[in-house]
């Protein structure tokens, strides 16, 4: 390259750079980081096309991801949408904004119901707006397990934690949650014991009660079962229950004859709920509450419950749901087994790290 | 001017991979270093003390603690997380080189013509993304999965095996993404070796296999140790291939640090441990320096 060729393409380069910048200045943005499979996405192009913000939608599948990148801080990300229990921590350590709630008038539409349970991780819900909520319970194909087990039916954790029932899956195939905070709630909450419990011996009970039925879990993941399952690779797998659904969407489009049911056990099953919040070094906040804003919208946030089959927390959407999402027990548990749903709080870090130590030795059985 | 020029370029010359070592190898250790002296802590970044520019280190230093490192050597998990990856890593190494050995052989007395396209042939996977290879392993290894296919339509097998989620599927996996690095450095050795070294042998009346044993295999020594380190040292570290190909039962350093840094949030600790991973894997380059020092000097 001559030196003129070389100083024409550095002018060049200055001059795009200064065009692009003018460009950026006009166009209004807003970056949203959500979980994947989690949204319809017409929603967001509807979204352009009344408010003229462009977004820009990125994706992550677990709440560690999303967790270490804001720590880390400088995400860029104007929305997130972590789960309770992380985004409790996260408003500790200062990672978000308290949301204005004069530019976010459809805040009216919420559900008190819920608001009153993720006032728990964000106390009077000044940080976060809830997105959508479900459960922890469990996934199988129903043609496998009424061969193993003789029943297409299954109605309680004894499935999972008897060791000689979860034997006669061993085979075929189970998975179960790689995520200590959803199994060890599990097997407390099974045990009869407080699921929320973070003392030593609890959580070594816990660990006992798993690593007796270690031998018939075939892999620890939170995201491959989906796929497994509508595949028919697997029989059974502890998961949440819009993935659940999308492995049963999946299966019956493939149409290769695997029909997968949810349960949500007569025992009780941990609730969870996804939050939308606002980082506090976001660059485009008023975008960012116009699309809270706008998620709020009953016909809205109907659109993407109806896509996604999780149950949202917006109570005057439920009049616009489709039948198989708001008359499904599996997604709107009725009012019995709503009170069977547990709840748990974030540990400390010393917690965390008994947790964790626990669940390394299940998994790996060391 | 002329001189003056060309002395500053050769100076430069020397000057560049240094600071490529400064700026992308020491820096970045002693950042890793510094932060696995620390405390985790519910904050941003989540240890204490965070860094805040030069002119606080000193009073950051008197908050630092080996605690980490302390907790590393109580708690057996990491001891045997570290020997679980050396031991994985050391049997893919030597399976590596029982496949790429006989390849670089065949690859270096093939005839001049064709070894480029050869050569071509071994680089060639690396035109697909890496991830989608091993995802690729998946398809073929899983219960329903081509492999199993095959095979029970041969009739070899009455029902399918199950390797995907073991040991086995690691190895396979390994094995499969680090062959070039195995046959480049050793094809190389090779392909420089003087044949006329085994036409003398066999003249003086030396068995084919003997000749192999005592001049082809010592000559390429060098290329075998390139060979088995590039294999060895990023396979100890190894992380997607044992989490997408392996069980959960695998145990190896590369997933143990994932969950200290994403599970427990715990930055310091995580660092502890791959500082600890770092030492574990400079003694063999060190071993191998000096080996090849030693070769270098009994060369001349």
């Amino acid at each position: 390259m001559t030196r003129s060729t070389l100083f024409m393409t550095a002018v060049s380069v200055l001059a795009f750079g200064l065009a692009a910048g003018q460009a950026s200045a006009q166009e209004r943005v807003v970056n949203v980081y959500n979980w994947s499979d989690y949204i319809d996405e017409s929603i967001l192009a509807d979204f352009t096309k009344e408010t003229g913000i462009k977004v820009v939608y990125d994706v992550f599948d677990s709440n560690e991801i999303l967790e270490t990148k804001l720590l880390a801080g400088g995400t860029g990300y104007d929305v997130v949408v972590p789960t309770g229990t992380f985004l409790a921590r996260q408003i500790q350590a200062g990672v978000f904004q308290k949301l204005d709630k004069s530019k976010l008038p459809n805040i009216s539409n919420m559900w008190d119901k819920i608001e009153a349970r993720t006032d728990k991780y964000d106390p009077g819900n000044q940080y976060s707006i809830n997105y959508m909520w479900g459960t922890t319970g469990i996934g199988y194909n129903k043609a496998k397990v009424k061969e193993a087990l003789g029943t297409d039916q299954i109605d309680s954790w004894d499935v999972v934690f008897k060791p000689e029932n979860i034997a006669k899956l061993a085979d075929c195939g189970v998975y179960m949650l790689d995520a200590p905070a959803e199994m060890i709630p599990a097997a407390l909450n099974w045990l009869g014991k407080n699921p929320d419990s973070k003392t030593a011996e609890d959580i070594e009970a816990a660990q006992a009660a798993l690593e007796a039925i270690r031998p018939s879990i075939r892999k620890f993941h939170s995201s491959e079962y989906i796929n497994a399952l509508a595949n028919g690779d697997i029989c059974l797998a502890v998961g949440w229950s819009g993935d659940v659904f999308q492995a049963r969407d999946r299966a019956a489009e493939a149409k290769q004859g695997v029909e997968i049911a949810y349960s949500i056990p007569k025992e009780g099953a941990q609730m969870w709920f996804d939050q939308m919040a606002i980082p506090a070094d976001a660059p485009h906040v008023a975008e960012a509450h116009e699309f809270l804003n706008y998620i709020m919208k009953p016909e809205v946030i109907a659109k993407a419950s109806n896509y996604v089959f999780y149950a949202n927390g917006n109570k005057a959407s439920q009049k616009l749901l489709d039948q198989a999402v708001i008359g499904d027990p599996a997604v709107y548990p009725d009012e019995a087994t709503t009170d069977k749903l547990f709840t748990t709080t974030p540990p400390d870090n010393k917690e965390q790290r008994l947790m964790t130590r626990a669940w390394t030795r299940v998994v790996t059985g060391q | 001017m002329q001189k003056l020029l060309s002395a500053i370029a050769s100076r430069l010359v020397i000057i560049v991979p240094y600071a490529w070592l400064l700026i992308f190898f020491l820096i970045p250790f002693l950042i890793v270093f510094k932060i696995s002296l620390s405390t985790s802590a519910i904050s941003m970044p989540p240890y204490t003390p965070a860094f805040e520019g030069i002119g606080t280190w000193l009073e950051s230093a008197r908050k630092f603690t080996v605690d980490n490192y302390v907790w590393i050597t109580e708690d057996a998990l990491y001891a045997k997380a570290y020997l679980s990856s050396v031991i994985i890593a050391a049997v893919s190494t030597v399976l590596t080189l029982l496949l790429g050995f006989p390849l670089a052989y065949g690859m270096a007395r093939a005839p001049q013509s064709i070894r480029p396209t050869l050569l071509m042939l071994v680089i060639l996977p690396f035109w697909t993304s890496f991830l989608i290879r091993v995802y690729a392993w998946i398809g073929i290894l899983k219960p329903e999965g081509l492999l199993n296919q095959f095979l029970l339509w041969t009739g070899v097998i009455s029902e399918p095996l199950q390797i995907l989620n073991t040991h086995t599927a690691i190895f396979i996996g390994i094995v499969y993404s680090y062959l070039p690095f195995m046959v480049l450095p050793i094809y190389s050795t090779l392909e420089k070796m003087d044949y006329s070294l085994i036409e003398a042998a066999q003249d003086l009346g030396c068995p084919p296999i003997t000749a192999f044993w005592k001049i082809t295999l010592p000559l390429a020594i060098p290329g075998i140790l390139a060979g088995c380190l590039l294999v060895f040292i990023p396979a100890v570290g190894e992380f997607v291939i044992p989490d997408l190909l392996g069980g959960s039962r695998t145990l190896m350093i590369g997933k143990t640090l994932w969950s200290e840094f994403f599970n427990n949030r715990d930055w310091p600790l995580a660092s502890a441990v791959a500082i600890i991973l770092l030492l574990l894997l400079v003694v063999p380059i060190v071993l191998f320096q000096n080996a090849q020092a030693r070769a270098q000097e009994a060369g001349k």
